[in-house]
């Protein structure tokens, strides 16, 4: 390491202010403090620094993530498998592989194209490279649906960097989840290709099968699989079903498909189909659990989103004469369906877009969690409410803020009020 | 006497308690064993404006002038009263400056006697007297104000005066035994105080950890036991909880090492300048307390005292968290009680973000894993242990900040220069020291002391 140490010692000048490379030091910056922790000391104020930066907080997120990935990898080859029938066929290992093959291109074109621009805006703006992609970078991969075409990836992470974070300043700055800002740009600007059931589940032959009539044939011609033609709906595209049913014969006929539905276990383990990194909990919560523990996420937004969703399903499952289907959708088939739980831990904690204040995550989360559950039961347009949720409380959580803030100022005018009157009562009495 | 002995501890049993459960304690190696050692003699003095936020000296005496321990030397341009003084007879040996003629230190060459200005007896004095003798040696800047933390203005009417008897931060030096045998003076210093207080009595906050300590049953002083981790020893955060500031309000405040050697000059009507003072810090060969004077030259106390090792150590005059950095022979700080000694920490530190257990670093954040043994002591240096950045993470500061204060939004409403925000959220009643520890803990490293004296300079400035 000393070699490498003295090689950054021996070109920091050129970088530095006046040197002959000066406009390439956000380069040079990022990479040398990507290696090492720079030798920067105390100035003035404090003395000695906790040793947290945000390169660890933002670090210890991709490592919460991690666990979603590894299962969103397999879970996509499992589902192309299933899709096709032909599960006895492909083993374990062959899952893994086809969707290392589909998911890890997309985790590439995520990070290439998001800090290809994060560093185009740090050398044009001279200021260093911040670490907020990192988690973006890895959140946008994890929240589309593993068939999503490169190319749309690549312009969706390009518009969720410049629009949703570079143009407000950067990290820190922005006031919507960029990677939110990404997923919602691929629902609205390419609603035909990543909607309905086709995006979800790769259904390609493997090489030397064919297809006839739904049945899968291998090389030699024998019937060796099925396509499953359900395969592909997700969990929140089988729920919301039920509205379109219901409407054309009756609310009982919707009722009645509601167990088409997935298992809420099936859910649970995230066995389903849906955005990548999305359906396994039991991913979800490894990933919760550590970022609790090393206090990265608010549980304030966690414990408040869960309750805000669990207070609207039971005013929804109460509600009798239901108006759709929909309304009797349990809390565990919502908690454990599509992205609840994934934009709950990843992204409703996103200490930059969510309310800041204390009193406010839970103001923020608590109503998150509601909206999600209203839009995913009324708005049959759009299956997944977490997202326009999320989106919908960034906006709002300034809002919820300058409430508090207010809350904080009025306390301590009406200390000095109160005080005011004593002294003219003392002087009245006087 | 028996019944006013009676009488005190009645009402140190009825002391208000408070409890504050937000704060940390950073635990560091080095904290002084209680024993007192004799510090060689230190020839040179010196006084430095910088221990003075916001003054504008103006000197009064030229090098070479023969003062005595209270000789005044310069006054403050924008309060002509408040005059800095000399702390031990000597000579005035050099005037060092800095850019732009900024006078830097004012050195002093003792002559070893203890000649002191006289001033008097003054403990049945009333409060213009007090107040004209402690103008009058240069004790008056012992006497500091809220809002603000400057030198208090003699003419106002403080609404109460407030001493902290303890230190919270790191390696806090014990009060009860700086001021171990110098009871009689730190009662004087009190009973002064209590007639400055537009109460008529001193507050005095004591660690609930020490609740049978001495210092609550001295008299004129209404006690109030202070529980928990840093910055529960700030006298801000007292005030904040007992009686807090309000716009237009004024409140004076005392270090309690300073309440005796003000009660020592009404006591004896001379001035001494003579302290304890903890030499603390991972880098000292055996940290203990010694015999300080005010300015002395600290030479003689780190020579031969200090670790060998690869770093080269950094000397601070005061706490981690709020003390200046010193040269080796630098001088101590007017109102420091402590010596700090910590390695430097210059040297890069290869994926020191990314390695996940480093028993070397400490962390409020639980990302590192020294939260699992909280009695541990740490060796930190001085490596700023990453970037900095623009605000990201929130509730770091709140959860350190025993007050009711949004520390975010009013540093940012200092950012933005917004002076009705700032009084709003509560700027009159928190000083940078209050939030230095939101500046250790602070993921995105912002200077928050330096925010938050700017946003305090330029209310002052515009409200004044």
């Amino acid at each position: 390491m000393k070699f490498l140490e003295k090689l950054l010692d021996k070109m920091e000048p050129d970088f530095l202010k006046g040197g002959k490379k000066e406009k390439w030091m956000p380069l040079f910056d990022g990479f040398a403090t990507f290696l090492f922790v720079p030798k920067h000391t105390t100035k003035k104020g404090v003395h000695v620094r906790d040793a947290v930066d945000l390169k660890r907080t933002m670090n210890t997120v991709i490592m919460a993530l991690l666990p979603c990935l590894l299962f969103g990898i397999w879970n996509t080859g499992f589902q192309h498998y299933k899709a096709l029938g032909l599960l006895a066929e492909f083993d374990f290992l062959d899952q893994v592989l086809f969707g290392a093959w589909q998911v890890l291109p997309i985790v590439v074109v995520s990070y290439v194209v998001g800090l290809g621009v994060e560093f185009a805006f740090a050398l044009y703006k001279g200021h260093s490279i911040e670490e907020g992609f990192l988690v973006s970078g890895m959140l946008i991969p994890l929240i589309v649906p593993a068939d999503t075409p490169l190319w749309m990836v690549g312009v969706a992470t390009a518009f969720a960097v410049v629009f949703g974070k570079e143009v407000f300043g950067g990290t820190g700055m922005n006031i919507l989840n960029p990677a939110l800002v990404a997923r919602a740009f691929l629902f609205f600007a390419y609603p035909k290709q990543l909607s309905g059931d086709k995006a979800w589940v790769n259904t390609d032959l493997p090489d030397g099968y064919t297809a006839d009539a739904g049945a899968v044939l291998n090389a030699l011609g024998e019937k060796v699989g099925q396509i499953d033609a359900m395969a592909g709906a997700t969990q929140l595209s089988r729920f919301n079903a039920t509205i379109g049913i219901g409407k054309e014969n009756g609310i009982e006929a919707g009722r009645a498909a509601l167990s088409n539905a997935h298992s809420v276990w099936d859910s649970f383990i995230g066995i389903v189909p849906g955005s990548i990194g999305e359906t396994s909990v039991i991913a979800i919560l490894m990933g919760a659990g550590l970022l609790l523990l090393t206090r990265v996420a608010s549980w304030r937004v966690m414990v408040a989103g869960i309750a805000g969703a669990a207070a609207m399903t039971l005013i929804f499952n109460t509600a009798g004469a239901g108006v759709n289907a929909y309304m009797d959708v349990t809390i565990l088939q919502h908690l454990t369906a599509g992205g609840f739980m994934f934009g709950l831990v990843y992204m409703a904690t996103d200490p930059v877009s969510a309310a800041q204040t204390v009193k406010g995550k839970f103001i923020y989360g608590f109503l998150i969690g509601m909206m999600a559950i209203m839009i995913r039961v009324f708005n049959p347009a759009y299956p997944e409410g977490m997202m326009l949720a999320i989106l919908f409380m960034n906006v709002m959580a300034p809002l919820i803020d300058h409430y508090i803030v207010e809350g904080n100022i009025k306390k301590r005018l009406s200390r000095v009020k109160a005080k005011g009157e004593v002294k003219v009562q003392a002087n009245a009495q006087s | 006497m028996r019944s006013y002995a009676f009488l005190n501890s009645t009402v140190s049993i009825m002391a208000v308690q408070i409890k504050l459960r937000k704060g940390g304690d950073i635990k560091l190696q080095g904290s002084a064993e209680k024993a007192i050692i004799e510090a060689p003699k230190s020839e040179f003095f010196a006084i430095k404006p910088s221990d003075f936020h916001g003054v504008t000296p103006k000197l009064i005496l030229k090098e070479g002038a023969k003062v005595k321990a209270g000789t005044p030397v310069y006054y403050d341009k924008g309060n002509e009263k408040i005059k800095f003084s000399s702390p031990v007879s000597g000579e005035i040996s050099e005037v060092v400056r800095g850019a732009r003629r900024v006078i830097l230190e004012i050195k002093i060459k003792a002559d070893g006697t203890d000649v002191s200005e006289e001033v008097g007896v003054g403990t049945s004095d009333n409060k213009e007297q007090i107040i004209e003798k402690l103008l009058n040696v240069g004790l008056w800047p012992m006497i500091k104000q809220r809002p603000f933390n400057c030198i208090a203005n003699p003419e106002d009417a403080p609404k109460a005066v407030f001493v902290s008897a303890f230190d919270s931060s790191p390696l806090a030096p014990d009060y009860d035994f700086l001021l171990k045998g110098r009871e009689h003076d730190f009662q004087a210093g009190i009973d002064a105080l209590a007639k400055l207080s537009g109460t008529g009595k001193v507050n005095l906050s004591v660690s609930s950890d020490n609740s049978s300590s001495w210092m609550s049953r001295v008299n004129n002083a209404e006690v109030a036991e202070i529980g928990g981790q840093h910055p529960a020893g700030n006298v801000g955060v007292q005030i904040h909880h007992l009686n807090p500031m309000n716009k237009g309000e004024v409140v004076w405040t005392v270090n309690a090492q300073d309440v005796a050697i003000i009660g020592s000059l009404l006591k004896t009507g001379k001035v001494s300048t003579k302290k304890v003072v903890a030499l603390t810090g991972s880098e000292v060969e055996s940290p203990k307390y010694f015999n300080a004077t005010i300015g002395q030259n600290l030479a003689g106390v780190f020579e031969g005292n200090i670790k060998t090792a690869e770093e080269s150590p950094r000397f601070i005059s005061g706490n981690v968290l709020t003390g200046s950095k010193v040269e080796k022979d630098g001088y101590l700080g007017f109102y420091d009680s402590q010596l700090t000694v910590i390695p430097e920490g210059d040297k890069y530190d290869f994926f020191g973000w990314a390695v996940p257990v480093q028993p070397e670093k400490y962390s409020f954040s639980h990302t590192l894993w020294s939260w699992i043994t909280p009695k541990k002591e740490y060796r930190l240096n001085t490596n700023l242990n990453g970037e900095g950045r623009a605000f990201v993470v929130s509730g770091q500061y709140e959860a350190l900040l025993p007050m009711s204060i949004l520390p975010v939004h009013l540093l940012k409403a200092c950012l933005v220069e917004d002076i009705d925000m700032m009084e709003g959220l509560g700027i009159y009643e928190i000083v940078p020291e209050d939030i230095a520890l939101c500046e250790f803990a602070c993921t995105s490293k912002q200077p928050t002391q330096e925010i938050l004296q700017a946003g305090l300079d330029l209310v002052k400035k515009e409200c004044a």
